[in-house]
């Protein structure tokens, strides 16, 4: 169970015009832009929901993901994750669950993935009955066989997106972030790996959230979507209620996200 | 320290995949020390002594520094790398990862390469024990694995308060390499010879002259105080303005990007 309250951070940005003169000139006067990230979020997510959370660039996703894994301290507000403040009790927080950035790869560059996952279990102290289990189904789940022996670097997108997922599966945690896990995947991987993340969920009733700007992951995923904009929730429901906010019903799933974006003004 | 040993095989893996170039960069690391050693050589030719402190003496100190450096360097480059680190989001994932903060740091980036050095410093040994005049006993001996050990502290130090900075200013803070690359450069003489405000300030203020000055002195028989022999402990104290900076800085970190 997660339960997030008011949650709210500012970053401080530097704002400078282009040009030399103006690249000398901040050197000794500095404006800096408040940017709320996150303004007041709130919401709750249940054990085994699956929940997308869309919002354009700069809308506060990553940061919410962070907050909630653990990486970030909030200004103010309060999240508390079964129990864990996951900014004050870092290292237990950390063991239950699992982050995916679909744009940062955790696995080691020059070595076979079969390492970085030996390397991954003697971090987390995995059980050896637990991480051969659990290599096991994921190999045959992603089917990794044919690459699990392979330099990362010699991977393409695709086959290293699977090995990622499966890398921050391996200790089995209870809730899993993907932060746009299918960022410039080709479609057979993109239907392979939203694939996977149903199965997952349902086995192992998973939690599952997921940022992401492709519509389809959302449509195909999660039964619930939370929309965040200049740092607010702006909506928190299902599909349906996602399209009852347009005019035109025929319209695409893209055009009426598109449509949103621009009747909030974010 | 199970955990240490699969982090440096790993990286053993790595270098395994690129012969040449660890071949090459490590033959590199050796030849940039060597050139110091030329200069050293050059030097004096033209003057027999430094402050009292001759030839081989000054290669002795040179070695025990630059040995010290490239420990450090090669087992605490994570820090040395840290700007690095945070811009592409790597510390994220440490952050994620159920160890200790640091020792993750310590365990990602192992440099092999700096084993060129090492061979380096270690030739200068070889080079310099017949010829300095030093009758080795048992407590002189301890005295140079303190100086060594006590060397690589402070290094080490140094980069944590280096990366400690990043949290602050993301980017790297090039002046900081003053006083690591600058302390192994001017390292190879006594730092007394640089005059008393440098030694009062490589005393209290960066302890460089606590692992090599002091100790150096009783190590070469110019005093007969055994207890200089274990100044470069007291330069462990160092560790802890450096631990204290770097939890101050992992309470300010912003992260970065998407």
């Amino acid at each position: 169970m997660i339960k997030v309250e008011k949650l709210s951070k500012t970053y401080q940005v530097l704002r400078r015009n282009a040009g030399l003169k103006e690249a000398f000139q901040s050197l000794f006067q500095k404006e800096y832009e408040e940017i709320r990230a996150l303004d007041e979020v709130t919401f709750d997510i249940l054990d085994g929901e699956m929940v997308g959370y869309i919002g354009p660039n700069g809308a506060g996703k990553s940061s919410t993901i962070k907050v909630l894994s653990g990486i970030l301290t909030p200004d103010s507000g309060t999240c508390v994750i079964d129990g864990r403040i996951p900014w004050k009790n870092r290292k237990s927080h950390v063991r239950e669950i699992g982050v995916v950035f679909g744009q940062r790869s955790q696995l080691w560059w020059d070595v076979p993935v079969i390492d970085s996952f030996e390397l991954i279990r003697d971090i987390y102290m995995i059980p050896k009955e637990k991480y051969e289990s659990n290599l096991e189904e994921l190999t045959v789940s992603l089917s990794l066989e044919q690459i699990i022996k392979t330099p990362v670097r010699q991977l393409s997108l695709g086959q290293r997106m699977r090995c990622e997922i499966a890398a921050s599966l391996l200790h089995s945690p209870k809730i899993l972030f993907l932060d746009e896990p299918t960022i410039g995947l080709d479609a057979v991987s993109k239907l392979a790996v939203r694939e996977f993340i149903i199965q997952l969920n349902q086995k192992h009733n998973t939690t599952v959230i997921l940022t992401t700007h492709d519509m389809q992951d959302i449509e195909a995923l999660t039964s619930r979507i939370l929309l965040i904009g200049k740092g607010k929730i702006l909506l928190d429901g299902s599909l349906t209620n996602l399209k009852e906010h347009s005019r035109n019903q025929s319209a695409s799933l893209d055009e009426i996200v598109a449509q949103l974006y621009r009747q909030y003004e974010i | 320290m199970k955990l240490y040993l699969k982090y440096l095989s790993i990286h053993i893996k790595s270098i395994l995949q690129y012969k040449t170039s660890f071949l090459l960069t490590s033959i590199g690391q050796f030849l940039v020390s060597f050139n110091v050693f030329l200069g050293i050589l050059f030097m004096f030719q033209r003057f027999s002594n430094v402050e009292g402190f001759t030839y081989s003496e000054c290669l002795m100190c040179y070695s025990i520094v630059l040995l010290s450096f490239s420990f450090a360097e090669c087992f605490f480059r994570g820090f040395d790398m840290f700007a690095g680190m945070i811009g592409n989001g790597e510390f994220d994932r440490i952050l994620v990862r159920p160890r200790g903060l640091i020792f993750q740091v310590i365990g990602s980036k192992i440099e092999l390469t700096r084993v060129g050095r090492v061979l380096q410093a270690i030739v200068m040994f070889c080079y310099a024990i017949p010829r300095s005049g030093i009758i080795w006993s048992a407590s002189k001996v301890i005295t140079l694995v303190n100086m060594v050990f006590g060397g690589t502290v402070v290094f080490a130090g140094l980069f944590v308060i280096y990366a400690s900075l990043c949290f602050f200013t993301i980017e790297g803070l090039e002046f900081m390499n003053i006083f690591t690359d600058g302390a192994r450069e001017y390292g190879k003489y006594p730092v007394n010879i640089y005059g008393k405000n440098v030694l009062k300030f490589c005393t209290y203020l960066v302890p460089f002259a606590l692992f090599q000055y002091y100790p150096f002195l009783y190590l070469t028989g110019k005093s007969n105080q055994i207890f200089l022999a274990f100044y470069p402990i007291l330069g462990g104290l160092f560790l802890i303005p450096c631990y204290l900076l770097w939890q101050s800085g992992v309470r300010h970190y912003k992260s970065t990007g998407s």
